[in-house]
């Protein structure tokens, strides 16, 4: 009889699982360090008589070069995680614990002013809204050179080399017309280029895009998801793509993370996730993806709302909405079922137990 | 969290708790009760109100609160400062002062929310007529405000107030005219902006009759734009009021109204200093309540600002 | 935008023919004569007509108007009945300088230190400091203009001795006047600011720039200053007139021979040219400075002065 505990023992153990846990163990077991790794980390949102339990323990890893794709819902915490970690997180966020990890170093706690410096430098982000994410009382050119100026030691006319250089990069033509331009001149794909140029203006490990092709119109949406993938080989940056939509993920992603009421609930590759996928919130997700191709005419939903998250539900936070809930997925919050080396699933589903429980009742049957 | 043991029974179907998916964590309110409650939340917000009508109610019955009437005068007790039996003092006449700055307050007021309420009347009617009428006649209506708006509302005033014989009723009149221009644009704008928004396309598509949607839609959603701008629009009548009677044109001795008081009050600033500070008094407080509660009216009924 | 200018200049004309021609009217539909009722009838019947003959009184009244419109054109207002036969248009000229010392110190002053006010109350919000700029804001524009300039000159004139109150004999005379209606003006642009400001800093180009790693300092600078001050712009025009109603009253009480207090002088003897004068001059004045906004506006913000773009 196999107890639970000591399988994931034995996964912890096994070198060849390196993923998806944050444990301070793997790092003592001589394992290779990921490029962004965050371990258990908890945010949450404090107004004067709630606080709103953002994050609940969120743990991923990111390599060099890879793709990380955060998918959920409004409201699943996926923006706060990654706001968290550049110290984004309006004056009520608080992070209340965890790690976090970049390129070795541990930048949990770390000061604000250090922070900025790896802000645009190391690490940044662009975020959903192209029109309001840029100045508009500034040129476009002017914004770009200001990431160069705060960060790297330039003469004037090497920025704007530079400035000319990324927005080339990004596939914006007439860069020298378009340098001493404002934001309302461009178009919304334009302008979502512009922001990625700032980006990357000064070679980041990591780039952190906050939804951003939601607010663009599908056929630039494919446009931008392509500059980013050819970007990303051009200038080995790893990337965490937070979305809603999945197609978008099947595009451009390596590793796939699910997360919902704070949690990340199934987490792997993108053809695990796709063809695999364990976790009743994420089967839902697939399934409510229009297929054009066969299948009914009716649009799938998963019905019900987001949980509220002051009050966070005690056990499994999908509980109220999923179908197949048990008792426990009520009281105890599910522990991670490691699938494969890189594909895990917080669900009770997929513990021993209930697939005994299951198989007790087919033999009824 | 390892608080229960993980027993085989658990591992059964729950039972399915259908209303918990669809629960709605807070109860609903409806567009007033919300704006209420998020006013009675703003302290500042509800201690204007509170003073305010304290202030009306004096404003009414503070006379009567001594035995001493607003026009009686004694000239053996002139110019006497604030004391026991005249709680505000006497005038130059030995009216009492108290009963004077009551009487006063009153005068002000009323000619204030009469003004206000004529302002509103018209306001919201060429406003409403005009978005509603919608094409050529908006276009024409909409260009006689403008051109109103252009000129300064005093001079229109100081105008009509030299044409028409002296007298409240005039005063009124003359404000009410200058200020309606203002609570028409405001009111034509809402309704432009609620005649198309998607739910009165749903309203139409539903069926409803022009009317309904009217009575039901339009003119409840134009109130709270309504009710703020009536708020500053009394602080705005009591202004002009008190104004041009501090001047000279507007109420003049022997009626009283806060102007007038401020004014004579003004004219002995070198003796007797009081009788300027209590009228101040009275007007600042007015004006900072109603300026306070516009406030947060305007808070309470803005959508954006749910906590 | 010349359309647009040149649409907003014919408002403007517009607008002044409407309020001379109202005015006008006005004036003659009045009861009495500018004149003084005795003294006038002591004169004999000829000598009477003799007077009305001078100041255009006889003829019918469209004749008088049009005989108005096109004095006005030449930049005569006729002449003054209050100051026995001096030239409106003289009388106001000489006037204007006090006004215009007052009303832009004034509104320069109001301007800076509300400003200050504003950006500091939106980046400390919720402390003690952002309380305090709005008490100061809602007094400000609460208190009535000619209160503010009692109790100044009560305390600072007469109380305390520190300022001069009453004649207008140096520099030091518009002081007080200026102080009076610069609290109005503080009270307006501190709030706006702060409003406007309090927006900004919500906005997601604030976000990006945090993104990038610049310090609060430079963010305040270069990216929430310049998009919170650009709308000020737009309630000058409000401030404008409270500055022009507020001089009625404030140059009155502290004797400042300025255009505000000619005004009210002139309503008070019902001095017709003057009166009629002094409204073209503020309506005129008014619709100016409207419209020099206006333009500024248009010029200042490049998305209004830069077309957008085409897909």
């Amino acid at each position: 009889m196999e107890s639970f505990f000591s399988a994931s023992e034995r996964g912890r153990n096994n070198k060849e699982f390196r993923n998806f846990t944050g444990n301070a163990a793997v790092q003592k077991w001589g394992q290779k360090m990921s490029l962004l790794e965050v371990s258990d980390l908890r945010i949450s949102l404090r107004t004067h008589d709630d606080a709103v339990r953002a994050v609940r323990g969120v743990s991923f890893s990111l390599e060099p070069k890879e793709t990380l794709a955060i998918v959920g819902e409004s409201g699943s915490g996926k923006s706060m995680t990654v706001k968290g970690i550049m110290k984004l997180l309006p004056k009520t966020g608080r992070i209340e614990s965890g790690k976090i990890v970049l390129d070795g170093r541990d930048i949990t706690r770390c000061s604000e002013r250090r922070m900025r410096r790896l802000n645009g430098s190391e690490i940044s982000m662009i975020f959903q809204d192209p029109m309001t994410s840029l100045n508009p009382t500034m040129t476009v050119g002017k914004q770009i050179m200001e990431v160069l100026r705060e960060h790297e030691k330039m003469s004037r006319p090497a920025m704007k080399a530079r400035t000319l250089e990324l927005l080339g990069l990004v596939g914006i033509s007439y860069p020298e017309k378009r340098f001493s331009q404002y934001p309302h001149q461009l178009s919304g794909g334009m302008r979502q280029r512009v922001v990625i140029a700032m980006a990357l203006a000064c070679n980041p490990k990591v780039l952190v895009a906050d939804e951003p092709t939601t607010a663009l119109d599908v056929t630039i949406q494919a446009q931008i998801l392509d500059l980013m993938k050819s970007l990303q080989s051009r200038i080995s940056t790893s990337i965490i793509l937070i979305t809603h939509n999945l197609g978008v993920v099947a595009n451009i992603a390596d590793k796939v993370a699910v997360m919902y009421g704070g949690k990340i609930v199934e987490s792997g590759t993108v053809e695990e996730i796709f063809y695999g996928a364990q976790h009743p919130y994420t089967l839902g997700l697939i399934a409510s993806i229009p297929k054009i191709h066969g299948g009914s005419a009716e649009l799938k939903a998963i019905p019900g709302t987001p949980p509220d998250l002051t009050d966070p539900p005690k056990g499994c936070p999908f509980a109220p909405r999923c179908e197949k809930a048990m008792k426990v997925c009520r009281l105890i919050p599910p522990e991670d079922t490691r699938i494969t080396a890189t594909h895990r699933s917080a669900c009770w589903l997929q513990h021993p137990l209930a697939r005994r429980a299951a198989g007790k009742e087919g033999n009824h049957e | 969290m390892q608080g229960m043991e993980l027993t085989e029974d658990l591992f059964v179907p729950a039972e399915a708790g259908a209303g918990e998916r669809e629960k709605i964590a807070r109860p609903t309110r409806s567009g007033f009760q919300d704006a209420w409650i998020r006013l009675k939340r703003n302290k500042g917000a509800v201690v204007a109100l509170v003073l305010l009508l304290a202030l009306v109610v004096l404003a009414f019955l503070g006379p009567s609160f001594t035995r001493f009437d607003y026009y009686t005068t004694d000239y053996g007790a002139i110019f006497q400062p604030p004391n026991a039996v005249h709680w505000f003092g006497t005038d130059k006449f030995g009216r009492d002062e108290w009963s004077r700055v009551w009487y006063g307050t009153r005068i002000s007021l009323l000619i204030a929310v009469v003004a206000a309420a004529l302002d509103l009347l018209v306001g919201v009617t060429y406003g409403s007529v005009s978005a509603l009428l919608g094409g050529m006649a908006d276009a024409v209506m909409q260009r006689v405000i403008e051109v109103l708006i252009g000129i300064p509302n005093l001079i229109i005033v100081i105008l009509l107030m030299m044409v028409m014989p002296a007298g409240i009723g005039t005063l009124i009149i003359a404000m009410s005219i200058s200020g309606w221009a203002n609570m028409a644009r405001l009111v034509r704008a809402e309704i432009l902006k609620l005649k198309n928004q998607e739910f009165v396309l749903a309203a139409r598509l539903l069926g409803t009759p022009d009317r309904r949607i009217i009575l039901r839609h339009l003119i409840p959603n134009t109130m709270g734009v309504i009710v703020i701008n009536t708020m500053f629009t009394i602080p705005s009548a009591i202004f002009t009021e008190a104004f041009l009677s501090f001047i000279g044109i507007g109420l003049q001795e022997p009626k009283a109204s806060l102007g007038v008081l401020i004014n004579s009050g003004f004219q002995v600033i070198n003796s007797h200093v009081f009788l300027l500070f209590v009228p101040a008094a009275v007007i600042v407080l007015i004006m900072v309540c109603f300026s306070i509660l516009g406030d947060g009216l305007r808070d309470a009924f803005d959508p954006q600002m749910r906590t | 935008m010349k359309k647009y200018i040149l649409k907003r200049i014919v408002y403007l004309l517009v607008t002044l023919l409407v309020i001379m021609t109202a005015t006008f009217f006005l004036m003659h539909s009045l009861p009495g004569t500018p004149f003084d009722e005795d003294k006038i009838s002591r004169l004999s019947a000829e000598q009477q007509r003799q007077i009305y003959a001078a100041y255009g009184l006889d003829q019918p009244v469209y004749i008088q108007y049009f005989k108005y419109l096109a004095n006005v054109f030449r930049g005569d207002f006729g002449t003054s009945t209050l100051y026995s036969g001096q030239p409106v248009a003289g009388i106001l000229a000489a006037r204007i300088v006090p006004s215009a010392l007052v009303g832009i110190q004034a509104v320069l002053a109001g301007l800076a230190v509300g400003l200050i006010l504003g950006v500091v109350a939106a980046y400390r919000h919720n402390t003690p400091l952002d309380y305090l700029t709005m008490v100061i804001s809602v007094l400000g524009i609460s208190v009535p203009n000619f209160v503010v300039a009692a109790l100044l000159q009560y305390f600072f004139g007469l109380k305390w001795r520190l300022l001069p109150v009453a004649y207008w004999e140096s520099y030091a005379s518009s002081i007080l006047p200026s102080l009076a209606l610069s609290f109005g003006v503080i009270a307006q642009i501190a709030r706006f600011v702060r409003t406007e400001m309090l927006t900004v800093l919500q906005q997601d180009y604030i976000l990006t720039a945090k993104a990038k790693g610049l310090s609060p300092a430079k963010i305040l600078v270069r990216h929430a200053l310049r998009n919170s001050l650009l709308p000020v712009i737009t309630i000058l025009g409000a401030i404008t007139v409270n500055v022009l109603t507020g001089s009625l009253a404030v140059e009155s009480i502290y004797g400042v021979p300025g255009i505000g207090s000619l005004f009210v002088d002139t309503i008070k003897a019902n001095d017709y040219s003057t009166i009629l004068g002094l409204t073209v001059f503020y309506s005129a004045f008014y619709v100016v400075v409207i419209l020099i906004i206006d333009i500024l506006y248009c010029v200042i913000d490049p998305r209004i002065r830069l077309a957008p773009a085409k897909e």
